[in-house]
């Protein structure tokens, strides 16, 4: 039958939730624990509806596995939109906070389903998804495991549903990037794990001699997430049945691992799993070769090697010792290069073929996306010197060095793959609407541009304010005072960010109608034609 | 042989790649993180700490649900203005019975790692239940339902052990105490004695206003009230403490 160990193993697995339901010890698990319960009995009739006795068509060994791709590239755009747009209601909060409403839509409870749900469901959506789609075709090889990259796809939705129902119920850990309660950090490892196996599964079967190097960096940041989140997330429930745990270390242990964690969750999920991204589509893009070999074995060692020191930049001046603060720091500083080395990787590649940045407006939004990267990894080891970061500590300064970085970087490479896939995917000629690419491309940018400007003004002239001193030696502003002065600029960034979904909403638009296999009549874009050379 | 060529051998064992990848990564962890288990200077003891009174456990589990460390930090820098805003520079031994910190990342909100004695227990009700009746320039959203909610006490000692096993040391006594405890706290009929022997300094009144039952605002006030005041830094030697 068609499913059916699945189904059973579903039905089991709904009515451990519905037990948990019953006798959790405090309220917001038995919500939480229904949540589960109608997410995977739902699931399970959806698979029973899909069910049949016909023996199964057999499978080509040979054919790349796209359906859970397929499925990807979708919950990528989807969460995407779902991400952005709670970001934008959570910065209107700031500006109106008369838009909170108690107690689940409350800021403290919405901001982590914004980061997570950009981080992790669109961001993680995305490495999945491309990260499968290149490891096939740079292996040659049929993913790994028959139906583990179902399992993958499909877990890790759960994994995102459970931990966004969790924090407008309050189930919190309070760890930035990492506030899921333990039962789905335990569900996550188990997800993760059957990545990592069903990616190394599928390197270990490829037929080409070489790993390519976008593998190296997928496989570095499968593995490195891992690692960080297993020892990030250790932690003492009070309770089997209950939502509540504390975590394995305190104070300043504590602190340091969450910004292990925390900065590393920015440099391997964030930057790592993207450069993989960039490894292959830029070139495939651009139809030319990686510029430098050298450069990006060099560039991938240390780039992982340094990152991980770079933690203790969150806790300047805290009661971290000096001497950890100061060897962030550095570590920091020398993180520069490793990254630059990755942009000039990228955006040499482009050497020849310069002229596409004007014709081919997915180019166009690789290469932003390439410059805002070389952008945010500039400003980075700028702020964690300690004198800028006794300033910009604390402030929107971080806000918006965070937003160059993911919605110029992460979001813009990730416009770029999926633009390049969706077609393929589906096996359609082009994009419905490459104008549309260039009206995403414009709102994306001009979002980000207002956004970051908007997050600097406001972060420096707060951290200015809070240590202004009149000439009697007394604190010329009461904090009062410095909130109020934040209210234009909270404002003008709620706009930055409805630009930016505004770009997403017409990428959404795009690769629907892409799917359904329509093509927008539009003048086609200028190819350029080589002038020819006469021959001597 | 270059040193590049050498590479290949890599490139062609994912194995290998994969072990060599993972170790390059866990150097700078283990660098940084495991000494701050045994240096002096983060695990030093200083007079006045003592572990979370089960009242202002549960007050600080609501503090993390409601996610407050998103726009308040508690984590005093060594700065002037800071001092002299908000106090005495923050101690790594005043966050040595958190679990999780909260020392926070952003200051939307003015820190709060000194906030306990500054203003009224009726403050703080009537600002978490409307924040812009008292500041008027405040952006915090509405806690009010805290007032409406009574605290779900099943049974608070599985809370005391937990801690106990991530090494806070609550005594038998405590735990066996903890239910009674949390409710003692928030009575001013009650005898609290044996509370305030357990907990030195703890704060112990009607918190929210509503004598009738123990609120979520009881135990949050009661947790706001605490923060910071458990070391004497009259008493407090800066030259031992010197990091």
């Amino acid at each position: 039958m068609k499913f059916g160990t699945e189904i059973v193993l579903l039905g089991l697995f709904a009515f451990a939730a519905l037990v948990a339901a019953g006798f959790g010890v405090d309220e917001p698990f038995r919500q939480h624990m229904w949540v589960l319960f109608f997410a995977v009995a739902g699931f399970a009739v959806i698979l029973l509806r899909n069910s049949d006795f016909k023996p199964a068509a057999p499978i080509d060994p040979d054919a790349y596995m796209d359906g859970p791709i397929r499925y990807g590239a979708i919950a990528t755009v989807f969460w995407g939109v779902v991400g952005m747009l709670v970001g934008v209601i959570i910065a209107l909060q700031l500006a109106y906070p008369h838009l909170n409403i108690q107690p689940w839509f409350n800021f403290g409870r919405l901001r982590p389903v914004h980061t997570s749900g950009v981080v992790f469901a669109f961001g993680g959506n995305a490495l999945i998804c491309t990260s499968l789609y290149v490891v096939q075709r740079t292996c040659r090889a049929r993913l790994f495991g028959g139906n583990l990259a179902w399992f993958v796809f499909w877990g890790y939705q759960l994994f995102i549903v459970m931990a966004a129902t969790g924090y407008l119920l309050g189930i919190t850990e309070s760890r930035e990037y990492a506030e899921p309660e333990w039962y789905v950090d335990i569900w996550l490892t188990i997800v993760w794990v059957a990545y990592l196996l069903l990616f190394l599964g599928t390197i270990l079967k490829r037929k080409e001699p070489h790993i390519y190097v976008a593998n190296w960096f997928y496989l570095s940041f499968i593995v490195t997430i891992a690692m960080l989140h297993v020892v990030n997330n250790l932690s003492m429930p009070a309770s089997f049945l209950g939502s509540k745990s504390y975590s394995a270390f305190s104070g300043v242990q504590d602190a340091l691992t969450q910004w292990w964690y925390g900065h590393n969750a920015v440099g391997f999920f964030l930057t790592a799993g993207f450069l993989g991204m960039m490894y292959y589509f830029v070139p495939k893009q651009v139809n030319r070769p990686v510029y430098s070999y050298r450069l990006s074995i060099i560039h991938f060692w240390a780039l992982i090697f340094l990152y991980i020191w770079a933690g203790p930049h969150h806790l300047h001046y805290t009661a971290l010792p000096d001497w950890a603060q100061t060897l962030g720091m550095v570590f920091s500083v020398m993180l520069w290069m490793p990254s630059w080395g990755g942009m000039i990787n990228g955006l040499m590649t482009l050497s020849g073929a310069w002229d596409k940045i004007r014709t081919d407006p997915i180019v166009r939004m690789m290469v932003a996306a390439i410059a805002f990267y070389g952008m945010s990894t500039f400003e980075g080891p700028m702020m964690s010197i300690k004198t800028v970061n006794s300033l910009s500590h604390y402030t929107d300064w971080t806000i918006g060095h965070v937003h160059s970085g993911a919605l110029g970087w992460v979001g813009l490479i990730t416009f770029g793959a999926i633009y390049y896939m969706v077609p393929k995917l589906w096996n359609r000629e082009r994009l419905y609407s490459l104008r549309l690419v260039t009206w995403h491309f414009w709102l994306a940018t001009l979002g980000i541009v207002v956004y970051a400007a908007v997050m600097w003004v406001s972060g420096i002239m707060q951290g200015l304010m809070w240590r202004e001193y009149d000439e009697q030696g007394f604190l010329v502003y009461s904090f009062a005072e410095t909130v109020a002065a934040m209210h234009p600029y909270y404002v003008m960034r709620a706009a930055g960010g409805a630009m930016y979904l505004a770009g997403m909403l017409v990428m959404a638009w795009n690769v629907t109608m892409t799917i359904r296999g329509y093509q927008r009549k539009e003048q086609p874009f200028p190819v350029s034609v080589p002038t020819l050379q006469p021959a001597e | 042989m270059g040193l590049m060529d050498r590479h290949a051998l890599i490139e062609k064992n994912a194995t290998l790649l994969l072990v060599g990848s993972l170790l390059v990564v866990t150097v700078g962890g283990i660098v940084e993180i495991a000494p701050l288990f045994y240096l002096d200077n983060t695990i030093e003891k200083v007079e006045g700490m003592r572990p979370y009174s089960p009242l202002e456990l549960a007050g600080r589990n609501i503090y993390v649900r409601e996610g407050c460390y998103l726009c308040h930090s508690q984590m005093i820098r060594p700065f002037r203005d800071e001092v002299e805003r908000y106090g005495h520079y923050s101690l790594a031994a005043e966050s040595m019975y958190d679990h999780p910190f909260q020392w926070g990342s952003k200051r939307t909100g003015p820190d709060l790692a000194r906030v306990g004695d500054r203003y009224s227990n009726s403050w703080h009700v009537q600002h978490l239940t409307d924040p812009r009746s008292v500041v008027p320039e405040s952006i915090m959203p509405s806690y009010a339902f805290l007032k409406d909610t009574p605290i779900e006490v099943k049974d608070f000692s599985t809370h005391l052990v937990a801690n106990r096993r991530v090494g806070v040391p609550y005594s038998d006594d405590m735990i066996a105490n903890a239910n009674a405890d949390l409710m003692a706290q928030a009575d001013p009929n009650a005898d609290t004695s044996g509370l305030e022997k357990r907990y030195p300094k703890a704060k112990v009144g009607d918190f929210d206003g509503n004598p009738q039952q123990v609120t979520e605002m009881d135990a949050l006030v009661a947790y706001l009230q605490m923060l910071g005041t458990l070391v004497d830094f009259k008493n407090y030697d800066e030259a031992a403490g010197y990091r």
